[in-house]
């Protein structure tokens, strides 16, 4: 149903401009429909969070805009949307404003390459997880920029942080990913979601699976700078970290964008792990269209996971997170790269 | 539609490309340069070689220029601004590179390139295997090669790391 919807509308945009401009128009639809997810995502995630929080601590949360409080991050949108853009006097401004746009920019391009459905792919490029790490490498850049462009020790502590942290971490969220892509012989994430009709890729994987999932969650937690890996804005030593000196919208391009880092760290976990939108055991097989609510329901059952860890665990110390990588994960992981193999080579995965 | 993107990646990179030779500011300089390697993986991408492309972003735009501006977050700062050079080392470098560049032009434009008219993508069991063939064609061994260099430049490291004390006793005991 979905397909036939794009498909008609791609067949009227044809007919009705010449072949260029419909393609350019295109495009711009598809970017438009994108922006306004990744808006609607990164505003209902806060929200999310702080119900969470809210429930763990036993408090109400924010319960008076809207039914429930579902309007509360709308407006507080609003209000960040009217703030006043404040700044450093001796701040360097063209990278102090170039900085947001760097990591909100490559997050949205994450989100370009998940297979949402099966139709529901803006570019299923032959490289996907490749790309993904490929992207996220680049969003530390954004965070290194703005803590040293705002002439404050404390954002440029924060930066540091974060650039040590993102690059240990990257190392295993790409071996995590790797030992899966050991079983599927391919890194495009629609052949992916393909090969797993014959049972998700943790349970073909077993035990090695459950590892480089387990090792996953705990890179990509840090990757996305949560709690318990928030040095990066540590509040009790370093104010606010690397966006201690944005405000207004400037600042929101990084909240939101921190938001939609744990969804895509959370999709990926899905896609890679869980079979993206392919229902458990096939029962919705015959409405694509669900789809969409299979993915999401797993990436937000994920994405809860990840806010569990936040409001559960104590903040870890610089070194404490480096031994944690280069003692533990690293090892765990190249070991379990090996098991994989081996498993694969003798064909000892679970084929349903 | 191609020749679009074509061009208006050429204009970034070159613009970007003098940005970041003429800008007075260090990490103003490493930014552009940013900006000039994603073009390159720009191109990449419009000529199919998505493969290419991932790895200049992974391993350039990731790495080098992460690793870059760690140096200059660590040395310099933000007050600071780079010497300007003296009259006779600009005319020189302008020389220079005039030439290098006049030469890469004649070569340009007196090599006959062919159209390739099927354009498949290069998929990743194409790359793999090519990387691990010992026939003709293969590159298992500059592979290798580069993997020893690989080795020996981290064993490098963790000497240079260890301090100088320990660094004429514990020599590497590495290869293989």
């Amino acid at each position: 149903m979905l397909l036939s919807i794009t498909k008609n509308i791609h067949e009227w945009l044809f007919s009705l401009m010449p072949e260029n401009v419909a393609s350019i128009v295109e495009m711009t639809i598809i970017a438009i429909i994108y922006l306004t997810g990744f808006a609607v995502a990164g505003l209902f995630l806060v929200l999310m969070e702080r119900r969470i929080a809210a429930w763990f601590q036993l408090r109400r949360g924010p319960n008076r805009v809207g039914f429930h409080g579902i309007l509360q991050t709308i407006a507080d949108a609003l209000k960040l949307v009217s703030k006043e853009l404040t700044g450093t006097i001796k701040a360097d401004k063209f990278l102090y404003n170039l900085a947001p746009y760097f990591v909100i920019i490559t997050a949205l391009l994450a989100l370009s390459v998940l297979p949402f459905t099966q139709d529901f792919q803006a570019f299923d490029i032959n490289i996907g997880i490749l790309f993904l790490i490929a992207i996220s490498s680049i969003g530390v850049i954004g965070i290194l920029l703005a803590g040293w462009s705002s002439n404050n020790k404390f954002s440029l502590i924060g930066a540091m942080r974060s650039g040590v942290q993102t690059i240990s971490y990257e190392l295993s969220v790409s071996l995590s990913l790797l030992t899966i892509v050991l079983m599927t012989g391919t890194l495009q994430l629609s052949e992916i979601v393909e090969v797993q009709k014959n049972g998700w890729l943790i349970v073909q994987g077993h035990i090695p699976a459950v590892i480089a999932f387990m090792i996953y969650m705990i890179a990509g937690t840090a990757e996305t700078n949560r709690t318990p890996f928030d040095l990066v804005e540590a509040e009790s030593e370093l104010g606010a970290g690397f966006h201690t000196e944005y405000s207004g919208m400037k600042f929101a391009y990084f909240f939101l964008a921190e938001f939609i880092n744990m969804f895509i760290i959370a999709s990926i976990a899905t896609t890679v792990f869980f079979g993206a939108w392919l229902s458990p055991f096939g029962i919705t097989e015959s409405i694509p269209l669900l789809g969409i609510f299979w993915f999401l329901a797993k990436t937000f059952v994920i994405v809860f996971l990840m806010m569990w860890f936040r409001w559960s665990f104590p903040r870890l110390r610089i070194d404490q997170i480096l031994t944690l990588e280069w003692k533990y994960l690293l090892p765990i992981n190249l070991v379990n790269l090996v098991v994989m193999a081996v498993i694969v080579w003798l064909g000892l995965t679970i084929q349903f | 539609m191609e020749k679009i993107l074509f061009y208006i990646l050429a204009i970034i990179m070159i613009v970007f490309a003098v940005a970041s030779v003429s800008s007075r500011k260090m990490l103003r300089s490493v930014v552009y340069l940013l900006f000039v390697l994603i073009g390159i993986a720009g191109i990449y991408f419009l000529i199919d070689y998505n493969f290419l492309a991932a790895i200049q972003l992974t391993v350039y735009a990731g790495g080098i220029i992460v690793l870059m501006i760690f140096s200059v977050l660590l040395i310099h700062h933000i007050e600071m601004e780079l010497e300007v050079a003296k009259l006779l080392k600009k005319i020189i470098t302008a020389i220079v590179c005039l030439a290098g560049l006049g030469i890469f032009l004649a070569t340009i434009y007196s090599h006959p390139f062919n159209v390739i008219e099927n354009s498949n993508s290069t998929t990743i069991n194409e790359i793999g295997k090519g990387f691990l063939s010992y026939k003709a064609g293969g590159f298992i061994l500059p592979f290798e090669v580069i993997s020893v260099l690989l080795l020996a430049a981290m064993i490098g490291a963790i000497v240079i790391a260890k301090g100088t004390k320990k660094s004429e006793v514990g020599s590497p005991k590495s290869e293989e």
